[in-house]
């Protein structure tokens, strides 16, 4: 049926190039190496020249490699048999189970029409106190936690696997340090969530392109369980590794490089795929979350500055806290005052409160007298760092709250934070013997 | 239909190479044909017998060898009544009709008609048999939600014409033949209610262009008291992401006082959108006392749609805007976000390996971005009457970077520039453009005499919050600590409003002048005060007193009565030495 082709006249970088006919745009061919045999993608036809990125890179690739095009483009299965199970970028099994080749679909597919989705107005819950109650989170937003390498960025998304309220997680891992895997794989099983998770993971040791598949092929399927009216968590990470994998192949295209080397289309490419994010209406929801290790710590970069354009908000990893400063869920306005009443003020009460604290630290480190008003704002931001932005706190937003107004009590006089006094008498924790009082008042 | 085809020779991303035969022309439209789709191109390059063309759509699928149709058209919108209230892709695709049709999601190669052809509109004859007509004039009225809708003579014909027929007042669809028109020589060609328009053609059927001067009020006071717009101006908001940019566009489109508002979502958030696609009609227009959605058409290219389309985008978008401007209308046209729209041209520009220009920009950049931004402006139309364009432009600089190339391409050409910062977004400051690097060349809505009295005064306290910052409160004066507080007072009770109340989100221009008058008034007034902690306290109570102020209507009591009460604390504090 296909014609074998065995004549490269071209191999750079994972890039081969041949004659052949009948080809087209975006197919899938099989390239056979004496390593074995690997997926390759058309990315160019040039007449009767096509160029293809080899999935399991260049290296090893012989002149008279065997390849045969597939007249189909990547697919992936799609069934609830993907529950538990782990995957390469490619969609084979990595977990020594049966692969799975029914019900393909393709990946990469065509947006959403944007007079189809609607406005998101579900929260969706943590347990994280700096996410519920700081930068809510809501079902269909799209947020990048931006992050040095080094910060445990990769633990943060394993719990938010973990404790978030969703039906399906859909892991992609790209350019994971096997370790990583191994943990993520570990910890999903240990807590028994990993029977609502799939996990397309590509680490640092295999082929660099396969590592562009990866969201595509995890979108694709969090796709498919959304319109099945599922809720599902997209979990990437990490995205640079991604951008990376792009910049690879354009250069190796001998593509002008915009900024830093990496291809004018980058903003396009990771808009294609964090716009997936979505709210159908009548079925499900996706939800993504990403992570974009920042080289440098640069948020100017291209990759992050690129990022910050197309999601809702960002969270920033620092010092193995969710930073409260420059953090910011855009969709929080939309599902922060159906909570609870003291929500909002709580919220902009605190970080108010906790940006004092900081210009207190600054004081402090430049050798100005504290006054009573500093002591107060140091021994509160000293119980917020430890009890709301450590990131083993692990308690619902309700009781968030609450300790919110157990710290503000333990350290400040009511009058002095400012809060609302309709709020200050409701939430204020009292103390013991006036609220026993209270207790009694409506029944006499 | 052309029956003039080509073959395809090459594929690259959305670019494809084209060998032809008969003769074709730069910018035609001509649609590339996979299996039962067609997929919309248009011809961006010719080199001897191969043409390269930019596909409106994904490319996957094609191959060397298929069939490309050209249509020996340039890329063209179609202009008519039914336009306003719609949602459109950057190809004018009507996308609640094409959602009707396939769903959930976008199909390639599906273009449905942009006008309603069924929908009957009533028409008004205005010409006689026998007037002497040309290009834009009016032949008749259809009512187009709150406006008359002009039926005029096609703007892309020359010459002058007799009218030979015109309908009678009735029902018609819009293509139904209304009139029919004699030229010089005889001919007659027939009129309907639609015409096309190639978008990459300005419209210039007027008799004269004029300068732009009247303020078109925002109601945004930052912007109408220090950084004015003028009806038929530029104006250009560049910031870093998250500084609040389609914040303050979203915030513009519902307020600003003009008759019809265009938005190009251009290669930003589809949730953006929505929002406004969502909230719009729910929302009154305080002018009319209609849905803002009747007076409003969105063009929504987002970015994970096709990116060639992108570029058509702002194009149609501004088409159809001076269209508008061609019936004597006040048309805002707010284009978010062009930089991607740059990026757009970058791509193409990359693929067609040229030699770029800074940062992989193509070298035309700045032309394109001036000649975009100059199809604005205020007209005098055949019959007198005065219509506008104002386009603005938001600009996402890498890096949120002032000193890309985008911003600066755009800066040349703008009449005004607010542009957005970190800082003040941080800060919360709302809306957060920088009032010491802001310009404008426009008149205010205030007097320029209070404009520069506030200017000095906030440029001195930047100046005092410096030093500040180095020699700390205590090594600073307390003459200094005043002119410090001042400028924060007219930060924060002016400059910066609250989106959320209804009353401090949108500020008129006669209540800007008068509360503006008010709050220098402040400023200028020497004062004294026992201690630092006296003056912050009392500017403290100040501001609360004025955000107050600023909540209620001015035709309410408690108007008058803050007021009295703010005249009182001055009045304590005034030093009359």
């Amino acid at each position: 049926m296909h014609k074998v082709y065995t004549k490269l006249d071209r191999i750079a970088g994972n890039v081969i190039s041949l004659e052949a006919d009948n080809v087209t745009y975006r197919e899938l061919a099989l390239v056979n190496t004496e390593q074995g045999s690997s997926l390759a993608q058309v990315i160019r036809i040039e007449g009767s020249r096509v160029f293809l990125q080899v999935f399991a890179g260049g290296r090893g690739v012989s002149t008279a490699a065997e390849v045969r095009f597939l007249g189909r483009v990547m697919q992936v299965p799609f069934s609830e048999a993907l529950l538990g199970r782990i995957f390469t970028g490619s969609g084979d099994p990595r977990d020594k189970g049966p692969s799975i080749t029914q019900n393909m679909i393709p990946i990469g597919g065509p947006s959403v029409n944007p007079a189809k989705r609607i406005i998101p107005r579900n929260m969706v819950r943590t347990g994280i106190p700096m996410i519920d109650v700081f930068n809510t989170l809501v079902e269909s937003q799209k947020l990048p936690i931006f992050s040095m390498a080094g910060e445990p960025y990769n633990p943060l998304l394993a719990r938010i696997a973990l404790q978030a309220e969703v039906d399906v997680i859909i892991l992609g891992g790209m350019g994971l340090k096997h370790d990583d895997y191994l943990t993520f794989r570990d910890t999903l099983e240990e807590q028994g969530a990993l029977s609502r998770t799939v996990m397309f993971v590509h680490t640092a040791a295999d082929p660099t392109v396969e590592c562009l598949l990866v969201p595509d092929v995890s979108l694709a399927v969090a796709e498919q369980f959304a319109l099945q009216g599922k809720r599902v968590l997209v979990l990437l990470t990490d995205m640079t590794n991604f951008a990376d994998a792009l910049k690879e192949i354009a250069i190796t295209m001998e593509q002008i490089p915009a900024t830093r080397g990496y291809p004018g289309d980058l903003y396009s490419q990771l808009a294609s795929r964090y716009e997936k994010a979505v709210d159908f209406e009548g079925a499900g929801s996706i939800t993504l979350l990403a992570v974009t290790t920042m080289p440098g710590d640069d948020v100017t970069h291209p990759v992050p500055d690129n990022t910050g354009y197309i999601t809702e908000g960002q969270f920033y990893l620092r010092n193995g806290r969710i930073e409260p400063f420059g953090s910011l869920s855009r969709l929080k306005q939309l599902v922060n005052d159906k909570t609870r009443e003291d929500h909002r003020a709580i919220m902009s009460l605190m970080i108010q409160l906790f940006a004092s604290y900081r210009e207190t630290l600054e004081k402090q480190s430049m050798g100005f007298r504290m006054s009573t008003w500093d002591q107060k704002l140091l021994k509160y931001g000293h119980r917020f760092e430890q009890e709301m932005m450590d990131l083993s706190v692990n308690i619902p937003l309700e009781k968030a709250l609450d300790l919110g107004w157990a710290i503000l009590a333990d350290c400040f006089d009511p009058e002095e934070t400012g809060a609302p006094s309709k709020l200050i008498d409701k939430f204020w924790p009292k103390p013991r013997a006036e609220k026993a009082e209270k207790a009694e008042a409506p029944a006499s | 239909m052309s029956t003039n085809t080509g073959q395809i020779i090459g594929i690259n991303g959305n670019l494809i190479s084209v060998r032809f035969d008969q003769a074709i022309v730069k910018n035609e439209v001509g649609y590339a044909v996979v299996g039962d789709t067609k997929l919309k191109a248009e011809i961006i390059r010719i080199r001897g017998n191969s043409a390269e063309m930019q596909v409106f759509e994904d490319t996957t699928g094609l191959s060397i060898g298929d069939a490309v149709e050209f249509s020996g058209e340039m890329l063209s919108v179609q202009l008519g009544p039914g336009l306003l209230t719609q949602i459109y892709d950057g190809l004018q695709n009507p996308l609640p009709a094409l959602a009707a049709e396939c769903g959930f999601f976008l199909q390639r190669g599906k273009y449905l008609a942009p006008l309603d052809p069924d929908k009957k509109w009533s028409f008004t004859a205005v010409a006689k048999v026998g007037d002497t007509v040309q290009a834009g004039d009016t032949l008749g009225n259809v009512p187009e939600g709150i406006y008359d809708h002009r039926i005029m003579v096609p703007l892309r014909f020359r010459g002058e014409f007799t009218v030979e027929e015109i309908k009678a007042n009735g029902d018609y669809t819009i293509h139904t033949v209304i009139a029919k028109l004699k030229d010089e020589r005889g001919d007659v060609r027939e009129v309907t209610m639609v015409q096309t328009w190639p978008v990459k053609r300005p419209i210039n059927v007027y008799s004269e262009r004029l300068r732009p001067t009247e303020p078109l009020v925002t109601k945004v006071r930052t912007v109408d008291t220090l950084f004015p717009v003028a009806r038929g101006g530029t104006f250009c908001v560049p910031g870093p992401f998250g500084a609040g940019k389609t914040v303050l566009q979203q915030i513009t489109s519902r307020h600003a006082e003009v008759d019809i508002v265009i938005i190009a979502a251009c290669g930003e958030r589809a949730g953006e959108v929505v929002e406004t696609l969502r909230e719009f009609p729910e929302l009154t227009d305080p002018r009319t006392g209609k849905s803002l959605m009747e007076r409003t058409l969105i063009i929504c290219n987002t970015s994970s749609m096709p990116v060639a389309a992108r570029e058509a985008s702002v194009y149609t978008a501004v088409t159809i805007a001076e269209y508008y401007r061609q019936m004597g209308l006040n048309v805002l046209l707010l284009a978010d976000s062009t930089s991607r729209w740059a990026q757009a041209l970058r791509e193409v520009s990359g693929r067609l390996e040229e030699i770029p220009g800074e940062e992989a920009f193509p070298a035309y950049l700045e032309s394109v971005i001036a000649s975009f931004y100059e199809r604005g402006g205020v007209v005098k139309l055949r019959d007198g009457s005065i219509g506008s364009v104002t386009i603005g432009g938001t600009v996402s600089p890498a890096g949120g970077n002032f000193e890309e190339p985008v911003t600066q391409s755009t800066l040349k050409v703008v009449g005004a520039f607010h542009g957005l910062s970190r800082e003040r977004s941080d800060a919360r400051r709302y809306p957060a453009i920088a009032p010491l690097d802001s310009w404008s060349k426009y008149p205010s809505v205030v007097s320029d005499d209070d404009v520069s009295t506030a200017r000095k005064a906030l440029r001195d306290g930047n100046e005092i919050n410096q030093m500040m910052k180095v020699v700390g409160e205590e090594g600073t004066s307390i003459d200094d600590f005043v002119v410090y507080l001042k400028s924060e007072y007219i930060d924060n009770v002016y400059l910066q409003q609250d989106a959320f109340n209804e009353v401090d989100a949108a500020t008129n221009a006669e209540r800007q002048q008068y509360v503006f008058n008010r709050i220098v008034k402040i400023v200028r007034t020497a004062m004294s005060f026992d201690d630092k902690e006296a003056a912050r306290r009392f500017f403290q109570s100040l501001t609360q007193l004025t955000k107050d102020w600023n909540r209620v209507r001015m035709d309410e009591e408690g108007f008058k009565s803050i007021e009295a009460k703010i005249e009182g604390m001055i009045t304590e504090v005034t030093d009359y030495a």
